[in-house]
């Protein structure tokens, strides 16, 4: 047991290192994120006095936007050095690969998120002290990315990957998408817990099936 | 390879499913009594229903015929999911294309984000990924795969799409069938629908699978050649 998670974190280490001193997912992503905030601001009028109700829907098109171009690198760096070839060959099983690379790209999002979202709330004038909205983050993040890390994978074999990536992953995170909107328009409205309790529960419940299904579904993705 | 046996199966089914066809078609429009307040155009809830059924059904089809090729790597159950996919994609476009016509009359508006319509349409989605997998796959074993792994990823996002939904909104009429609340005589010929477009459905994927079968054995007798 104990040496599985150490091989898991050896590919979940490979990858933060190679991304600090290549930075090629992490920034790029976090000035793409900031763009579509801003770009936003024009297509909604963010001074109109609708900003509670609009923001939400902002903040994560926003990352789901930044998500697929970040998961779209996640497979696609193992690719061009065929790197993946050497991650096939390992003495693991498959499903300590994909834990290693989840865990990798969650972490690149929480990153991101964690740069975005404080920007985000100076831009939208909204109470920068929001623990609800870290949980609702974290929570979406391992939805997003155990689809996405999956789909990768899937993706990284066929023609036109980048563009079918959006195309598999978008209609699987609904229900996430779904419940993060509702939640933090919840606690930008300063809600009780109660009101977001049943979507937090249907997050939970998305990822932990996700969790499961990409576990088992990752072997056939991968295989040559 | 079809023998004589399955020749004659295909031509009964044919001949049975035509059958089905007018009759489904009698029932819709002269047999089943007008509705009383939504007037004519309620008729189009004998297609859409039965649609919808089928559009499920093949869906259901699709995840299992996943599982048993990436269990059996058998290519006959991975043409089968593959022709229920594009079954099921076509059907689920005319539930959404009838649904929107009906909406029209009944609500005044084409399209609304109700719980059914966009779990319906999101739903559409996952299965036109599927087809656009097999298209870009870069050979035939390799599409198969990858989309075997979608066909049983998306299917088991319908219950929680369909939960997460539901709790958004709706306005779609629910389960008016199952409450006892529509007419005998209209409940007949539904269920005549039903039974019409379900045959239809068997005649199309079992057509669809043959061909699949065909070109794959094509496929290996060429690169036998190669060899």
């Amino acid at each position: 047991m104990s040496r599985m998670f150490a091989s898991v974190f050896a590919i979940f280490w490979k990858d933060v290192l190679s991304e600090i001193r290549t930075k090629e997912i992490v920034t790029a992503v976090l000035v793409f994120a900031l763009l579509v905030l801003v770009i936003f601001n024009f297509a909604f009028d963010a001074a109109s006095g609708t900003t509670a109700r609009i923001a939400p829907g902002i903040l994560w098109v926003a990352f789901t936007f930044a998500g697929i171009l970040g998961l779209n690198r996640v497979f696609a760096v193992e690719k061009e050095n065929s790197s993946l070839a050497g991650l096939r060959l390992c003495p693991v099983d498959r499903m300590v690969i994909f834990w290693g690379k989840l865990a990798g790209s969650f972490t690149f999002m929480l990153v991101i998120a964690a740069v975005i979202t404080p920007i985000f709330l100076v831009l939208f004038n909204l109470p920068l002290f929001l623990p609800r909205l870290a949980l609702i983050i974290v929570l979406a993040t391992l939805g997003f990315t155990s689809v996405g890390t999956l789909f990768s994978a899937l993706a990284m074999n066929i023609r036109a990957r980048d563009i079918m990536l959006p195309i598999l992953f978008l209609p699987l995170v609904v229900p996430v998408i779904i419940g993060a909107v509702e939640t933090t328009t919840c606690v930008l409205a300063g809600g009780p817990w109660s009101d977001m309790l049943t979507w937090l529960e249907i997050m939970i419940a998305f990822d932990i099936i996700y969790l499961v299904v990409a576990t088992l579904m990752f072997e056939f993705v991968i295989e040559e | 390879m079809k023998n004589g046996r399955g020749k004659l199966r295909d031509d009964l089914l044919v001949g049975m499913g035509f059958a089905l066809m007018l009759a489904a078609l009698y029932m819709a429009l002269v047999y089943a009594p007008t509705e009383k307040y939504a007037g004519a155009v309620q008729r189009i809830f004998y297609f859409h229903v039965p649609l919808a059924w089928v559009g499920f059904l093949a869906f259901l089809v699709v995840f299992i015929g996943s599982i048993l090729y990436l269990w059996k790597r058998s290519v006959i159950w991975d043409s089968i999911a593959w022709a229920s996919a594009e079954v099921g994609v076509v059907f689920t476009s005319l539930v959404l294309i009838t649904g929107s016509i009906w909406a029209k009359a009944a609500w005044g508006i084409w399209w609304t984000w109700d719980a059914r319509l966009t779990a319906t349409l999101v739903l559409w989605f996952v299965y036109v990924a599927y087809l656009m997998v097999r298209g870009y796959a870069r050979e035939e074993s390799q599409g198969a795969r990858l989309s075997a792994v979608l066909g049983i990823v998306g299917f088991i996002n319908v219950p929680i799409v369909a939960l997460a939904i539901n709790l958004w909104r709706t306005q779609h009429p629910t389960a008016l069938i199952f409450e006892g609340g529509l007419a005998p005589t209209m409940l007949v010929a539904l269920l005549v629908c039903v039974v019409a477009f379900t045959v239809l459905y068997i005649l199309l994927v079992r057509q669809a699978t043959s061909l699949k079968i065909l070109e794959s054995d094509i496929e290996n007798m060429k690169n036998l050649r190669l060899e």
